[in-house]
């Protein structure tokens, strides 16, 4: 994986650049710049930024009193912290209030790794999904990361991005345009459709090699926007193949599988499978370590796409 | 300050008062002893103190209040409607359905409504970002966050409160209505919050202990702000203040009024206003 940078460190060389162009964009950090990357905004632009300390609620309050009076807010922690542990504050002084600040979160899911169950968020996309005003983004490889945060600091109002930590082989090319509320289609395919964001994007297109292998035509979506979701792509996808899976490094309930099983039992009911973390905690261990014990794997993506396409 | 002017303000406050009851009355809900205890001070804000103008309620160098304890919203939108920022007749709608006057205030529902508020002690972290904002941006504008006593508990203050005394931002002013009362008892008998004085001072704040239902003493404090120091003003208030019956009555802190006591308040305040043209 040459020259592939993690998406935290793309998240970090993106504020540096957007801090160049915006005099307007104010990086707010509760003490972990350098694991959220941050660092280097800080040390550039030290008058728009600010570190409050090990205070993660207050660090809402903050970012939002900043976007009230005209700046752009980018508020950055852990997943853990934000929603996890500063949801009330979000729902109150961010989603409520509709103010213009972005929770640009780093180390989600069991791609965290040693660190174990406590800092492996997998119930944000849960969280920030059903908040009102909240746009959610999960991007997957560098460059969707770069544009992502280019897009969520464009756009007036709030939005969660989830910011992996795992480098993640590159997808998409430099000059591609970016959207909120767009996936992607990165092959085109009839017999199943694997849906992923963030960093089980790789493993679906991973599986999907596989599986073409054995002369199965796999469509493969990359789903970065999780809200507000892609529908149409969805819909076409239950239509036009036999079934979905859905990988992500979250908890099975309210991520991106129940998004898409909204989507789909409202509009065009099919069935759709999910990988990902079942009602249970994760623990330390190597991120390839943990993906394998809970089956966030290639080989389960593709027994499920042998059991959609046996029934 | 001169004694028409505190005069001026007194009258302000009973008629707030006067508002809030009816509009506790029509509502058939709301937090009124909370409200009470605040009166004076968010008087004296916006009647005397801060730059506002309901004309043009988002010009940039205005002064900005933040009502942290958001249950006391029946006083603080009679205060808005008072000062102009909506018609008078709107506080009618208070809690009912279809009206921007929330059971806890929601931000620029009303201009002039600058924070939303009601999950408590979110407000000071978020005065902190605006008084922050204004420096960055070199304007000259104050910011006045009123927080209740029992609010004291949230953990989220004092995070707030270490970063202000780091941050020192002299056009931040917080206000402790400190009226010693919460949902559901006297604040001593729940936590005990008390020596507030000795613990801001430890946090290197300058701290105002004064009679939060005195304008005078409110004035004092207000006038003698420093900013060598981050200022905070301890209000010592009474919940229910200005209706006898309700004055340190904990089922005061939420409870309905009928057509009766309604009456009965109202008559307490037309004498209080009786007696300030003798």
């Amino acid at each position: 994986m040459n020259n592939i940078i993690a998406p935290r460190d793309m998240f970090g060389k993106t504020l540096l650049e957007l801090g160049e162009i915006n005099d307007n964009i104010f990086v707010i950090n509760a003490d972990v710049s350098k694991a959220t990357k941050t660092e280097e905004f800080a040390k550039k632009f030290g008058d728009r930024y600010i570190n409050v300390g090990i205070s993660e609620q207050n660090m809402v309050g903050v970012a939002a009193g900043l976007a009230r009076v005209g700046f752009i807010s980018i508020m950055s922690t852990f997943a853990s912290f934000a929603p996890g542990r500063c949801y009330d504050q979000i729902r109150q002084s961010i989603a409520y209030s509709n103010l213009n600040v972005k929770v640009a979160s780093t180390h989600p899911g069991l791609a965290v790794g040693p660190d174990g169950a406590m800092h492996q968020c997998l119930d944000d996309v849960a969280l920030m999904r059903e908040l009102p005003n909240f746009i959610v983004l999960a991007p997957s490889d560098q460059i969707e990361t770069k544009k992502a945060v280019i897009k969520a600091i464009e756009y007036n109002g709030p939005v969660y991005i989830r910011i992996g930590r795992m480098e993640c082989p590159i997808y998409f090319k430099e000059d591609w345009d970016f959207e909120i509320g767009k996936a992607y289609i990165l092959k085109d395919g009839s017999d199943v459709t694997l849906i992923a964001h963030g960093s089980m994007v790789h493993i679906i297109y991973e599986a999907s090699d596989e599986l073409e292998k054995e002369g199965i035509s796999v469509r493969v979506i990359d789903m970065p926007s999780i809200k507000p979701i892609d529908t149409k792509v969805i819909i076409k996808a239950a239509m036009e193949t036999r079934g979905i899976i859905v990988a992500e490094d979250h908890f099975i309930y309210g991520g991106l599988y129940s998004a898409v099983c909204e989507v789909t039992s409202n509009f065009s009911p099919c069935i759709v499978k999910a990988i990902g973390v079942q009602d249970i905690f994760g623990e330390s261990g190597s991120p390839l370590e943990l993906y394998k014990k809970y089956g966030l794997t290639k080989e389960n993506v593709i027994l499920k796409a042998k059991e959609i396409l046996k029934s | 300050m001169e004694k028409n002017k505190v005069n001026y303000l007194k009258r302000i406050a009973i008629n707030i008062r006067k508002d809030s009851l009816n509009v506790l009355r029509l509502a058939g809900s709301g937090h009124i002893g909370g409200s009470l205890s605040a009166v004076e001070i968010m008087v004296y804000l916006y009647f005397y103190k801060m730059n506002v103008d309901p004309t043009d309620p988002y010009k940039n160098d205005r002064d900005i209040f933040i009502l942290s304890k958001g249950h006391a919203s029946i006083g603080y939108y009679c205060v808005l409607a008072r000062k102009g920022f909506m018609a008078y007749d709107e506080l009618k709608t208070y809690r009912k359905i279809n009206s921007r006057l929330q059971g806890h205030p929601h931000i620029d529902d009303v201009p002039g409504i600058e924070c939303s508020s009601g999950s408590l002690g979110q407000g000071l972290s978020f005065g902190i970002g605006i008084a922050l904002g204004y420096k960055k941006k070199g304007f000259s504008s104050s910011v006045y966050v009123m927080v209740g006593d029992g609010e004291l508990e949230e953990g989220q203050i004092w995070e707030a409160l270490i970063l202000q005394s780091y941050l020192k931002l002299d056009n931040l002013i917080i206000i402790i209505d400190n009226n010693k009362l919460q949902l559901d008892d006297f604040t001593e008998n729940i936590t005990g919050i008390n020596n507030l004085k000795k613990k801001f001072e430890s946090f290197d704040f300058n701290v105002f202990e004064i009679d939060g239902n005195d304008f005078e003493s409110i004035d004092k404090a207000f006038s003698n702000l420093r900013n060598d120091k981050p200022n905070i003003i301890i209000a010592n208030t009474v919940k229910g203040k200005g209706i006898s019956f309700m004055e340190n009555k904990i089922e005061w802190h939420s409870k309905k009024i009928d057509d009766e006591v309604y009456k009965k308040a109202v008559e307490e305040l037309n004498s209080q206003g009786e007696s300030l043209n003798e």
